[in-house]
């Protein structure tokens, strides 16, 4: 057993609480904790990306072996699929945690900042590596608990009113979840994704797995802010400080909504048609509405946020492509191109959208205002937020070398291949308006106005903001070489394999 | 409050917080445990304020105490929960000292320290929880 697995959720849980006693003594103390914390968790999950491809690992906490070939215990999963969501994780985390150093020294209370920070990437390892849907509901809830309180950490109106909304919706969610997780225990007698399946897939009823299915759709769907649930976003996302809204729309609204959606419907439940056809529409309205949202905003952060809905729409789109072909049981090799450029562009989104915030937690920090109309001319006196930012730009709306120009085209090609022409159409489409609205970014923060040379005001953000930014541009460009054979084998096929194969993963677990 | 409301107050307090250890440290035996039994203990405290009023005790320094000694009841099941990786099979969670006979006090291993910090840790933590709201009434009447 790897024992690195349990140690992605202590360290940080451990973490917190020692923050929170010793930051009544020395407040650096905490800052530079949280940085260490999550430079070991990057590194653990590197190493863990680069052993981990097709084995399995599968933990079982406390030592409880399966009993008559039923898991008693609590399971922890490692493999292809979770071990890349791990990755963006703990990698976007530490940057933020960088970029928090200078940015978080103008709020008081840091070490509740850092305290909740390291809850919440405990929160999020934990649901990202447990076999066990209850588990998920637990750290679930701690991750979203912790970012209800960074939502309101700067105790102003506007951060109160988004952060009560997120809590009503987000209680809302949780509720729904928590009823769909009791359905299934009383029907199963077992929480094990993985026995599960097993027992679902002895035979169920229609009716009542239909219902299920749409309470944790609908639960998991307001985590992650797909269209008909996606109200609190704007708000919630806007109002948190520029790292937390990195993490929140870079990481957070994946790992506890689109990576529990995909895990629980490849593989705990048995795809069906009618399923794959709503989580299909569910994505392509976000994919269309997010963006018609967004074109007309005026705040940097609330176009950010309306583009996070957007662009996780061609996530949920692109996998409900694969999960329709997998349900109709044909051309299984579209079915994992199609999932292959969701999880891709799962990936890339959180690079630029991580990048995209951080530039502008950055502008906020240098002139005091979100409102595009009011700034300009930021070209010459931010050159590293601007170049960066005109990465990020580029990168969101698909132009060439940058990385989401191969996770767009991976997906448009898969939709054409399967025959769904007009989505791929409205893909395209959808990236023109990205870009769009991109360019009246770049045009009203960076250029619109004279450069002012006597203007002091303006300057460069602190040198680990710089740094943050700087890594995150080099990722967006590196991560394209994703797309190319050789390295998408070793790194996105294990994943592909543990979604398209329906019976790899609970056989991998119960052993059966 | 009145005197009678004070008087049984002193008199229960005590007795109420004795129940809750009972229960802590009898909760790999009886039904129970650190949570059922961190609810009680915590309810003692929680009684003495509401009888004597929020002038008898200097919350705010009180809450101080409460939220250290969940942080540090907190930490102490993490390391208890870790130290399973350092002994034996490396498997946390893993339940390491030796069982005893089953139905004695001084059994089951690992479970009565367990039992232990999380009656602590509940017991501070709602304590914290009660303070918080208390303090923030008060202040928001200023």
């Amino acid at each position: 057993m790897n024992p690195l697995i349990p140690l992605f959720v202590m360290i940080p849980l451990a973490g917190a609480f020692l923050i929170m006693i010793t930051g009544r003594f020395a407040v650096w103390f905490g800052r530079y904790l949280t940085t260490l914390i999550l430079t070991v968790l990057a590194a653990f999950s590197i190493f863990s990306l680069a052993v981990t491809g097709e084995n399995t690992a599968v933990y079982k906490v406390g030592g409880w072996e399966p009993l008559n070939g039923i898991p008693i215990g609590i399971h922890m999963v490692m493999d292809g699929f979770s071990v890349i969501v791990l990755c963006i994780i703990n990698i976007v985390g530490v940057l933020a945690a960088l970029y928090s150093i200078p940015y978080i020294k103008r709020y008081t209370s840091e070490n509740y900042y850092y305290s909740l920070f390291c809850l919440m990437i405990g929160g999020m390892n934990g649901v990202v590596l447990s076999g066990d849907i209850f588990n998920i509901f637990v750290f679930l809830e701690v991750s979203a608990i912790s970012s209800y309180a960074l939502v309101a950490f700067g105790v102003e109106k506007n951060e109160l009113e988004a952060s009560f909304k997120y809590q009503v919706l987000g209680a809302l969610a949780s509720f729904l979840i928590l009823l769909g997780i009791a359905l299934i225990y009383w029907k199963t007698k077992t929480l094990n994704i993985a026995d599960i399946r097993e027992v679902f897939s002895t035979g169920y009823d229609r009716t009542y797995y239909l219902f299920v299915q749409i309470l944790l759709l609908g639960g998991f769907g307001l985590k992650a802010a797909m269209i008909p649930f996606h109200a609190w976003l704007p708000d919630a996302h806007s109002s948190a400080p520029s790292p937390i809204s990195a993490m929140l729309s870079g990481v957070f609204i994946k790992a506890v909504g689109i990576y529990v959606i995909i895990r629980l419907f490849f593989n705990m439940f048995i795809v069906t048609e009618n399923i794959s056809i709503l989580i299909t529409v569910m994505g392509t309205l976000s994919m269309a509405v997010g963006v018609f949202l967004a074109i007309g905003q005026w705040d940097i952060k609330r176009l950010l946020a309306y583009h996070s809905i957007s662009q996780m729409g061609y996530v949920i789109l692109s996998t409900g492509i694969g999960m329709i072909l997998i349900a109709r049981g044909k051309s299984p090799e579209i079915a994992a191109l199609a999932i292959a450029g969701g999880l891709f562009h799962l990936v890339n989104h959180a690079a630029f959208k991580g990048l995209l915030f951080f530039n502008a937690g950055a502008i906020e920090y240098s002139t005091g205002t979100r409102d595009l109309q009011e700034m300009g001319g930021l070209a010459g006196s931010m050159p590293a937020t601007h170049a960066t930012s005109f990465i990020a730009s580029m990168s969101i709306s698909g132009i060439p070398p940058f990385n989401g120009f191969f996770s767009k085209l991976i997906i448009i090609i898969a939709a054409i291949m399967a025959g769904f022409y007009l989505l791929a159409a409205l893909a395209v489409v959808v990236s023109i308006i990205t870009l769009a609205s991109f360019l009246k970014f770049q045009r009203y923060a960076f250029y619109n106005k004279p450069e002012n040379k006597d203007d002091k005001k303006n300057k460069e953000v602190p040198l680990p903001m710089v740094f943050s930014m700087v890594i995150m541009g080099i990722l967006c460009i590196l991560l394209s070489l994703l797309a190319f054979p050789g390295i998408r084998e070793t790194i996105l096929e294990p994943a592909i394999n543990i979604l398209t194969d329906p019976l790899k993963y609970s056989s991998l677990i119960t052993g059966s | 409050m009145t005197t009678i409301v004070k008087k049984t107050t002193q008199l229960m307090a005590g007795l109420v917080f004795l129940y809750g250890i009972y229960i802590i440290i009898h909760g790999h035996l009886t039904p129970g445990g650190g949570f059922a039994g961190g609810v009680i203990a915590a309810g003692s405290f929680i009684l003495i304020i509401l009888a004597y009023g929020s002038d008898f005790i200097r919350l705010t320094r009180k809450e101080h105490g409460s939220t250290m000694y969940e942080n540090l009841a907190i930490l102490i099941v993490a390391f208890l929960a870790l130290s399973g990786l350092f002994t034996g099979a490396c498997v946390f969670f893993l339940n390491w000292l030796p069982r005893g006979t089953t139905g004695e006090l001084a059994s089951a291993g690992m479970l009565p320290l367990y039992n232990i910090f999380v009656g602590i840790e509940v017991a501070s933590s709602i304590v914290t929880i009660f303070l918080a709201l208390v303090i923030f009434k008060e202040e928001m009447s200023e």
